[in-house]
């Protein structure tokens, strides 16, 4: 813990080589990552802006989030970024592709760091929280999180930013698609990105009727969210997204709802380290072969009544 | 058998994190897409910068992403010119990372690069299993 300290001492006065190690100790998840995290906690009050980007693979997430850092760091912000690529459920190997994106347009403005998901579904890592407040406690802000390529449920990044850009690209399906339930839904701000490309109009278009029906309906009296076309790899565009971001974060201050999010994001990272914690102890005594188990693999009970029994004894005895 | 998440954590090994570039001016990133594709297939996290970055991009990458170790991918005959660049700015950053070259590098080159401080030099044709092992003897 003493490394740990002195490495949080020279983080917070700049080193950027010690930032770098601090961050691959919270993604560790151990021990010593639970008590950086204790650490870090002073110097993290969670005032710094939190901007969700996410979208389909291939929308255009990366190329975006160079430009925006790069308006941040121009309005005299100084940006980090954490890129979340998917893991390999086979090797637990991954290909962290967001960075090259980036690097080309935010010209060295901000610190990114790309992150594997490391087996944790909903689009975000587990690491990322705290990774957030580290970046906090040494002075960064607003904070950029990228998620990975996403369908349509993986909504984690909602209970992580104060903001949520939602990307889209013309070719992606029609009306139908635009009025399902999930990521749709939860959008502060919508991009249609490849603006220069046939039928972003007939998103557009699809998009506003989604949101005209949100507000007969009431879904979207609170916060109707503004469609901005862009075109990531000529930069057109962007301007209209860091303003629509900053509108909406005027929209949150003045009704309360940032004082909302803040506490939405502390009580999902504590229902997720429950989760975390409950999955350790049922791995833990699922290997020990319990009765229960061996009678469901024997076929003489089925799995639900075996996990019901063995979830009463685990959440009894405290393991 | 772990108790807890922070044992359960402890007992895994973090995966190897991998700074995969090219560097200037060199437009042949087939090897490196198929060396990318390799080290995530046995257990590692590449971060892929790939063509056209300079030594200052790839330290700044090799500090923010905590990389273990660095691969570049050299097929224009800049070996001899760029190897010792990237060691001095390693060495001028304070940072101990050691550096794997792949690509076209005529065998009389390796004992130079070897002696300058690269830690492997890997060729055509080298295997998937080959890749991987000069990756993790390299950081071992």
């Amino acid at each position: 813990m003493i490394a740990a300290r002195d490495l949080l001492d020279r983080a917070r006065s700049g080193d950027r080589r010690a930032l770098g190690r601090l961050l691959t100790l919270t993604e560790r998840g151990d021990a010593g990552a639970h008590g950086l995290d204790g650490l870090v906690h002073p110097h993290a009050r969670g005032d710094a802006t939190v901007i969700g980007v996410t979208g389909a693979p291939g929308t255009g997430k990366s190329t975006l989030v160079g430009h925006l850092v790069k308006e941040i760091a121009d309005a005299g912000g100084q940006p980090a970024v954490l890129a979340v690529d998917p893991s390999s459920p086979l090797s637990g190997g991954a290909i962290l592709g967001d960075r090259i994106r980036m690097d080309g347009v935010a010209e060295g403005r901000a610190f990114i760091r790309s992150m594997a998901t490391r087996g944790h579904a909903g689009g975000l890592a587990l690491a990322v929280p705290g990774a957030l407040r580290l970046f906090e406690a040494c002075g960064f802000g607003p904070l950029v999180v990228e998620t990975v390529g996403v369908g349509q449920v993986e909504v984690d990044v909602t209970r992580t930013a104060d903001t949520t850009v939602v990307m889209l690209a013309p070719g992606m399906g029609d009306a139908v698609q635009a009025n399902k339930s999930g990521l749709l839904e939860v959008a502060d701000v919508l991009v249609v990105n490849k603006a220069d490309r046939p039928g972003a109009d007939d998103v557009r278009r699809d998009l506003e009727h989604m949101l005209d029906l949100g507000h007969i309906t009431g879904a979207t009296q609170h916060w109707r969210p503004e469609i901005i076309m862009t075109t990531a790899t000529t930069g057109e565009g962007m301007d209209q997204v860091h303003q629509a971001i900053q509108s909406h974060r005027a929209h949150l201050t003045s009704t309360g709802g940032l004082e909302a999010r803040r506490q939405a994001r502390i009580h999902q990272e504590v229902q997720d380290r429950i989760a975390q914690h409950l999955d350790a102890a049922a791995e833990s005594l699922l290997s020990t072969q319990p009765p229960e188990l061996r009678d469901a693999l024997e076929g003489s009970q089925t799995p639900a009544a075996a996990a019901a029994k063995i979830s009463k004894r685990l959440l009894s005895n405290q393991p | 058998m772990a108790e807890s998440p922070e044992a359960a954590g402890a007992g895994r090994e973090a995966p190897i994190r991998v700074v995969l570039a090219k560097l200037g001016l060199d437009g042949h990133d087939r090897g490196l897409k198929v060396v990318a594709r390799m080290l995530r297939d046995a257990g590692m996290e590449v971060i892929y910068l790939g063509l056209r970055q300079t030594t200052e991009s790839v330290i700044a990458a090799v500090e923010q992403e905590d990389a273990d170790v660095i691969g570049l991918s050299m097929h224009n005959a800049g070996h001899l010119a760029l190897a010792p660049r990237i060691l001095q700015a390693l060495a001028d950053s304070g940072l101990d990372v050691p550096v794997v070259i792949g690509g076209i590098v005529p065998e009389a080159d390796v004992a130079t690069l070897k002696e300058l401080g690269i830690s492997a030099v890997l060729h055509p044709g080298a295997s998937a299993v080959e890749v991987a092992e000069a990756i993790r003897r390299s950081v071992a």
